[in-house]
């Protein structure tokens, strides 16, 4: 079966708007690092642009290039500001509520799309894959948005790349860390870390008894998660190491009860670690924070008392239904 | 155990704040050198896995220029100013609310909201014009603080609501997980065992908004009474 939209078409897309990022920053004399920059955002947008074509080792080394870039401090900000707060404030007046008419069209987009697109097809051909149709519906919010924000704001098309640039400046390099933490915990994977940290609690605990098995299984979720920043890489490990050996077999346990309550422990890991950057990190330096973990101290409470929660919730039901 | 360096580096390198992508990377490469592969060999799946997981920074790359653009044109501005009408906000209801609205909507599988659509652009400056507007001007760091609380409350809502929905992510993860190992686990048990925690969390957050709004008011006296710092 043939698709028309798949997310490559989106990567492509992205790939465009970080080369406008690369060729604002090469035409900006006043830029800090003006070549290191560019070059930063222009690699990326190869790499988003013909990612699926380049062979990994090529790619690899693209990746080592922009880490480099990093950590040498070529990669910083531009010194351009946007509007200051008069003028905003004057569009604001001027425009009203019609300035959220775009911001709206995101999740409703979102909605419709999720629904609908899927489903789209014409004999052999369909609209776009359906495992991929919440991200893709996303991307065409954003774009709906971007036209409808055009033409409510009657800016130029020329300031969407100003702001846009400005913005993905303020992020710089720590857009790419989710994605260097998935290779991570790939090859975490890979080279079996799980299996050493799951035998290793295995080993050290007293596991005979019903409540250390859950115990231990609710941190090693956890734990595992935080270490590798994706609960779904750690659960396969854990799980397989800690809960079904302990919990399901040695103890006897419900094994759905045993697994979601696992995972939403590993979820508490999620909101503790750095490692989680795109849910974490990111949205930190998007909301301008000057402390990059100050959303994870916002989080500490709820995942400690949730942990907690899941302990007790499996401890109590596991054994039981 | 030899194996385990990777998490060594990672927590030195972070302890001696080390560049995060120049640490990830060392670990990287140490863990793969100490399982055995050759030096190319993890720079390839280092190239492998960053194309494969290029979806993570699919939103906020292509959220950010229509945000950015709506907020040269006062978007931000816009919802504080709307916000400042409504007597009962506050900076912790409000970011409750978008947590049960996020954790209901995706239990039913409508993906809405996230840090680039919703928290940035709308939320926070809601939050923070609701506590401007109870309090007048208060210091940075409790702004920041309302910000941190904003994302904080997309995350819970998000986490804690999605494992309901059978359909998609970690349900469809287990019951793949199961069924590899030829068991047969009921995904629908799955998800409804996620219900408990997620009230859970949604209490948890509760109090968390509510301790948000008791510091932005302490905040508040502390810079009236000429003390505050303002920075």
């Amino acid at each position: 079966m043939k698709t028309i939209v798949g997310l490559e078409t989106f990567y492509v897309l992205i790939g465009v708007i970080l080369a406008v990022v690369a060729g604002r920053i090469t035409v900006d004399r006043h830029h800090p690092k003006r070549w290191g920059s560019a070059l930063f955002w222009g690699l990326l947008a190869g790499l988003f642009i013909f990612g699926k074509v380049l062979p990994p080792l090529v790619s690899g080394y693209l990746v080592l290039a922009l880490v480099i870039l990093a950590a040498t401090g070529q990669v910083v900000r531009s010194k351009e500001t946007t509007a200051p707060p008069e003028v905003r404030r004057e569009h604001a007046l001027r425009l009203g509520n019609m300035i959220f008419f775009p911001v709206i069209l995101i999740p409703l987009t979102a909605v419709i799309g999720t629904f609908f697109l899927g489903k789209i097809q014409w004999g052999d051909v369909r609209l776009v894959e359906p495992k991929q149709v919440t991200l893709i519906s996303v991307g065409l919010g954003a774009l709906l948005a971007l036209a409808a924000g055009l033409r409510v704001t009657r800016a130029a098309p020329k300031v969407v790349g100003v702001e846009g640039s400005r913005l993905l400046q303020a992020i710089g390099w720590a857009l790419i860390l989710p994605q260097l933490l998935a290779a991570l915990g790939g090859i975490f994977a890979q080279a079996g870390v799980g299996t050493v940290v799951a035998d290793l609690v295995a080993t050290a605990l007293p596991t005979r008894f019903p409540l250390v098995a859950v115990i231990s299984y609710c941190l090693g979720m956890a734990l595992f998660t935080a270490i590798m920043g994706n609960a779904f890489a750690a659960f396969p490990v854990i799980t397989l190491g800690l809960g079904l050996p302990l919990v399901v077999q040695l103890h006897h346990g419900n094994p759905a009860i045993m697994a979601a309550l696992g995972m939403l422990s590993g979820y508490c890991g999620t909101l503790l670690t750095p490692m989680a950057a795109n849910f974490n990190l990111v949205p930190a330096l998007l909301l301008e924070l000057p402390d990059k973990h100050a959303v994870i101290k916002a989080q500490v409470p709820i995942a400690l008392v949730v942990l907690a929660a899941n302990i007790v919730l499996m401890y109590a039901c596991v054994y039981r239904f | 155990m030899i194996k385990l360096i990777g998490i060594l580096v990672v927590a030195a390198g972070f302890a001696l704040r080390f560049n995060t992508l120049l640490v990830v990377f060392a670990a990287g490469i140490a863990t793969g050198l100490a399982a055995g592969m050759s030096g190319n060999e993890v720079i390839a799946l280092f190239g492998k896995y960053f194309v494969e997981n290029r979806y993570m920074t699919l939103p906020v790359v292509l959220m950010v220029p229509v945000i950015g653009l709506l907020e040269r044109y006062g978007l931000q501005e816009r919802a504080e100013t709307m916000i400042r009408s409504v007597q009962a906000a506050t900076a912790g209801r409000l970011i409750l609310i978008y947590t049960a609205i996020r954790q209901l909507s995706i239990s039913i599988g409508v993906n809405i909201g996230g840090h680039a659509a919703a928290v940035r652009p709308l939320i926070a400056p809601m939050a923070e014009g609701a506590a401007n507007a109870r309090y007048g001007k208060l210091p940075d760091t409790t702004l920041q603080a309302i910000r941190a609380h904003a994302a904080a409350g997309e995350n819970v809502g998000n986490f804690f609501g999605e494992d309901i929905f059978i359909a998609v992510g970690a349900i469809l993860l287990m019951k793949g997980f199961f069924e590899t190992l030829k068991l047969d686990v009921s995904a629908w048990a799955m998800a409804l065992w996620g219900i408990p925690t997620a009230l859970v969390a949604f209490a948890a957050m509760a109090w968390r908004a509510h301790a948000l709004d008791r510091r932005i008011a302490r905040d508040a006296r502390t810079m009236k009474a000429g003390k505050g710092d303002g920075a």
